[in-house]
C-alpha cells in the first residue's frame, strides 16, 4: 500500500491504481475494492461500478467535460503529473474546485516533490502521493513553506 | 513608490528560508540537480559560462536611492564591483558564488527586493515606461495596475510551470516606451468615451526566434478586470501551449497555431466564468494603490529659471546634455533626467559600484530618492527641478554617466553576449565598443539624430535587435561569430520588425557597414526626417546596394 499525504497527514491509501494500458480490466473490476480508474476505462465501466468505489485520474491533456456531470458523486479524482515542470495539472485542479465546484478527494500523483506541495495545495489539491523517492514526513514541512498565501486563494 | 505591506515582506523572507533550505539539500546531495534547477531558476540564478548569475527583480523598473545602495554592496562584497542593468529592467550579477546566493537573498528582502521568477517558465517581471507617472504626455499612471499585476503573479501558484516564461508590459498610453506589443501580454492605458479607465490588450507579441508583433485581442478592458482577464489569457496557455518543442511553447506559437480569434473565444469563455469574480479588483484597491504613487510634494517651481537659463547659454557641453538626457515632465519647473550607462569603453548597461552608490546620492538630492532602470538599460531621475540641472549634470559628469547620448547611435543596447552568456552565439560587447569608438564625435551623432541601434548575441534576442533601427544579431557560421544585420525594426506606436539585409559579416567589418548604412542615410534624408523614417520611405535597396556593391 502507498502512502499517502491527504489532509496534512500521512495516511494509508485504500485505492488500487489501474493503468491506462491495464490489460487485465475486467478481472481487475471484478476483484473489487476501490479502483482509481484511467478517464477512458472510468467511462466505459463507470455505470457496472459501486459509485463510492470508483475514483477517475487524469492525465495533463485530458479534457474535463467528461466527469463534470457527476463531479457531485466522483469520490476521488487524481491529476497524473508525468514531470513535475508539466504545470497543466494545476489549471486542472483549478477549475475542477474553483469553476466546477468539485468537493472530493483531489490527489496530485506522479513526479510530484516536497517543493512543490505549497503550490498545488494552493491549486485545490488536497492528496498527495509522492514520487518515490521522497519522504512524507519531512515533506509535511512544505505546507509551511509560506505563512503568506497568495492572491488568488481558494 | 510602493511600500511593501506585512504580507509582501512575509512572502519574500519565507521565500529566503525556502531557498537557503532547497540550496542546503542541494549542497549535501538530496536534491538532484534535475529536481533543482527550476527552482534555482525561479529565484533567478542560472550557471553562467564562467560562474553563476543572479539576476534581481526590479519591478517595473523602480528603485530607491536605498535600494540601489544596496546593489552597489552585493556588487562589492559579492561580485566584482560591478552590476549589469539589463533590457527587462533587472540587474544581473555575473560572478556571484552558488552558496552564497540565500545571504544575497536575505540582503536584498531586508530592502524589499528579490529574484523571484527573473527566470523559468513562469510570469517575469513586470515591465512599464521609465518615464511612468510622469511624463508629459500619458494618459494615466500604469504603475498602480504594475503592482496590483505584480502581487497576483508573485508565486501565483497555478502558473509557476507554464510551457514557457511569460512575460507582461504595461503602458500609460498615448506613447510606447514600454514596447507592449512585443510582450506576451501588453496592455495599454485607454479612456473610453464615458471616462471609464481601462485597456487595450496585445497578446501574442514577443521577439526571439519567431518575433512577432502583438495582436489586439481587446480594445477596451475594464481595469477592475485585468487580473480576471491575464488569468483567463494565462489558463487556456498553460493548458494548451506547446509543451514538446521548447522553440514552439511561447503564447505566440499558440496564438498563431488557434488563430486570434479562436484563441480569444477560448479566453472569453474562461472570461465569462471569472468575470466580476473574487479577484475583481475593487475601487478601494485602486484608491489604496494610487496613494502610493501620486507625488502632489513638489515643491512649487517656476517654469522659467534664471540659472538653468544661464548655464544652457553659457555651456554647450550642458545644453547638449539637455537636448539628449532631458525629457518634459509633466509638473511645471521640472524634468525628468536620464543617466547614461553607454559612455564609450564600458559595456552598456554596467554601472560599478561606485556609480550606483553616486546614483543613490543623486536621487537623493534631486529626485526624492527614486530612480529608474529603462529598457535601453539607463538609469533614470524621474523628479529632477529644472532649477538643479546644472549640479545634476555636474555630479553626473563626475560619475561618467553624462554622456549626452540617449537615443543616439552610441546609446545602443546590448546583452552580455558570450563574453559572459552560455547561450550566446557570439560575443557583443567588444563589438559594441568598437560602433561606440568608431562614432564617438559628438558633433556627428547630433547630425545623425535619432537613431536606435540594438545587439543580441543569439537568437534569444536579449539585446531586441528585431526592434532597433539598426540591429544585429550574433551567430554561430562554422563555428567562426558572425554578425547578421537587419533595418527598419522599430518599437513604439509604429510597432515594426527589422528585415535582413543581407548575408553576415566578421566582427571587424560592422562599423564599416554601419557607416555604410549612416551614408546612406545621409544622403537620402529630408529636412528633419530621422533614419527610421528614411528607411521606411525609400526601403532596403539603397542601403543593400550600398554596403554589398554589385554582390548582393
Amino acid at each position: 500500500m502507498n502512502t499517502l499525504i491527504r489532509n496534512g497527514q500521512i495516511v494509508e491509501d485504500g485505492w488500487q491504481w489501474i493503468d491506462a494500458d491495464e490489460a487485465h480490466i475486467n478481472a481487475r473490476l471484478e476483484a473489487g475494492g476501490r479502483l482509481l480508474l484511467p478517464l477512458a476505462a472510468w467511462l466505459t465501466h463507470r455505470a457496472r461500478l459501486d459509485t463510492g468505489c470508483a475514483g477517475v485520474w487524469l492525465g495533463p491533456d485530458d479534457e474535463l467535460d467528461a466527469v463534470l456531470p457527476w463531479l457531485a458523486d466522483i469520490p476521488l479524482i487524481a491529476i497524473r503529473f508525468p514531470v513535475f515542470t508539466d504545470g497543466r495539472g494545476y489549471s486542472l485542479a483549478r477549475l475542477l474546485r474553483n469553476r466546477h465546484g468539485y468537493r472530493g478527494e483531489l490527489r496530485a500523483v506522479g513526479d510530484v516533490l516536497r517543493d512543490q506541495l505549497y503550490f498545488l495545495w494552493h491549486c485545490g489539491f488536497d492528496a498527495f502521493l509522492l514520487r518515490a523517492d521522497q519522504l512524507p514526513h519531512e515533506a509535511l514541512a512544505a505546507f509551511r513553506d509560506y505563512s503568506w498565501e497568495p492572491v488568488t486563494a481558494r | 513608490m510602493y511600500l511593501y505591506n506585512a504580507t509582501d515582506q512575509r512572502l519574500v523572507d519565507d521565500r529566503v528560508v525556502q531557498f537557503r533550505d532547497q540550496m542546503a539539500r542541494f549542497l549535501d546531495g538530496r536534491l538532484s540537480e534535475d529536481d533543482f534547477r527550476p527552482l534555482r531558476l525561479q529565484n533567478g540564478l542560472y550557471v553562467q559560462r564562467h560562474a553563476p548569475m543572479l539576476r534581481v527583480a526590479i519591478p517595473y523598473g523602480t528603485l530607491a536611492s536605498h535600494q540601489l545602495r544596496m546593489l552597489a554592496d552585493i556588487a562589492r562584497r559579492y561580485d566584482r564591483g560591478y552590476g549589469h542593468f539589463t533590457t527587462r529592467s533587472n540587474i544581473q550579477f555575473n560572478w556571484v558564488r552558488m552558496q552564497d546566493t540565500p545571504d544575497i537573498l536575505a540582503e536584498l528582502a531586508a530592502v524589499q527586493m528579490h529574484a523571484i521568477q527573473t527566470s523559468g517558465n513562469c510570469i517575469r517581471n513586470i515591465t512599464t515606461d521609465q518615464y511612468a507617472g510622469v511624463a508629459a504626455d500619458e494618459l494615466f499612471d500604469p504603475r498602480p495596475y504594475c503592482e496590483i499585476v505584480r502581487q497576483w503573479s508573485t508565486l501565483a501558484p497555478e502558473f509557476l510551470f507554464l510551457p514557457r516564461k511569460f512575460k507582461i508590459a504595461i503602458s500609460g498610453g498615448a506613447e510606447d516606451r514600454a514596447a507592449v506589443r512585443f510582450h506576451d501580454i501588453g496592455a495599454s492605458a485607454r479612456l473610453a468615451e464615458d471616462g471609464r479607465i481601462g485597456f487595450e490588450i496585445f497578446v501574442g507579441g514577443g521577439l526571439g526566434r519567431t518575433p512577432m508583433v502583438g495582436q489586439t485581442i481587446k480594445d477596451f478592458l475594464p481595469r477592475e478586470e485585468l487580473l480576471n482577464y491575464f488569468e483567463a489569457i494565462l489558463r487556456v496557455y498553460n493548458r494548451y501551449g506547446r509543451r514538446d518543442n521548447k522553440y514552439k511553447a511561447r503564447i505566440k506559437i499558440l496564438v498563431k497555431d488557434l488563430s486570434l480569434e479562436g484563441f480569444a473565444k477560448e479566453v472569453e469563455d474562461e472570461w465569462a466564468w471569472s468575470r466580476g469574480g473574487p479577484a475583481t479588483i475593487s475601487a478601494q484597491t485602486f484608491r489604496d494603490m494610487d496613494v502610493f504613487f501620486a507625488r502632489a510634494d513638489y515643491a512649487p517651481a517656476d517654469a522659467d529659471d534664471p540659472g538653468y537659463r544661464q548655464a544652457l547659454a553659457g555651456s554647450r557641453a550642458f545644453a547638449r546634455w539637455v537636448e539628449r538626457n532631458v525629457t518634459p515632465h509633466r509638473a511645471i519647473g521640472y524634468a525628468i533626467v536620464t543617466l547614461s550607462l553607454k559612455k564609450t569603453g564600458a559595456p552598456p548597461g554596467d554601472a560599478t559600484a561606485e556609480q550606483m552608490d553616486g546614483v543613490a546620492d543623486l536621487a537623493e538630492r534631486f529626485s526624492a530618492g527614486e530612480i529608474r532602470v529603462s529598457h535601453e538599460q539607463n538609469l533614470v531621475l524621474p523628479h529632477v527641478a529644472r532649477k538643479d540641472l546644472p549640479a545634476l549634470w555636474e555630479g553626473a559628469r563626475a560619475l561618467g554617466l553624462a554622456t549626452p547620448n540617449i537615443g543616439l547611435l552610441t546609446d545602443l543596447v546590448c546583452c552580455p553576449g558570450g563574453d559572459f552568456c552560455s547561450l550566446a552565439n557570439a560575443r557583443s560587447i567588444p563589438v559594441a565598443a568598437a560602433i561606440q569608438q568608431r562614432f564617438d564625435d559628438l558633433d556627428y551623432q547630433f547630425d545623425l539624430g535619432p537613431l536606435e541601434l540594438n545587439m543580441s548575441g543569439c537568437v534569444n534576442a536579449c539585446g531586441h535587435h528585431h526592434i532597433g533601427h539598426i540591429g544585429i544579431l550574433g551567430v554561430d557560421k562554422n563555428n567562426e561569430e558572425c554578425y547578421q544585420v537587419t533595418i527598419g525594426g522599430r518599437e513604439g506606436t509604429r510597432a515594426a520588425l527589422g528585415k535582413v539585409i543581407g548575408p553576415s559579416f566578421a566582427a571587424g567589418q560592422i562599423p564599416d557597414v554601419i557607416e555604410r548604412l549612416v551614408e546612406v542615410y545621409l544622403a537620402a534624408r529630408h529636412e528633419g526626417e530621422i533614419f527610421i523614417d528614411a528607411v521606411e520611405r525609400i526601403g532596403l535597396a539603397p542601403f543593400k546596394a550600398r554596403v554589398y556593391g554589385g554582390a548582393a
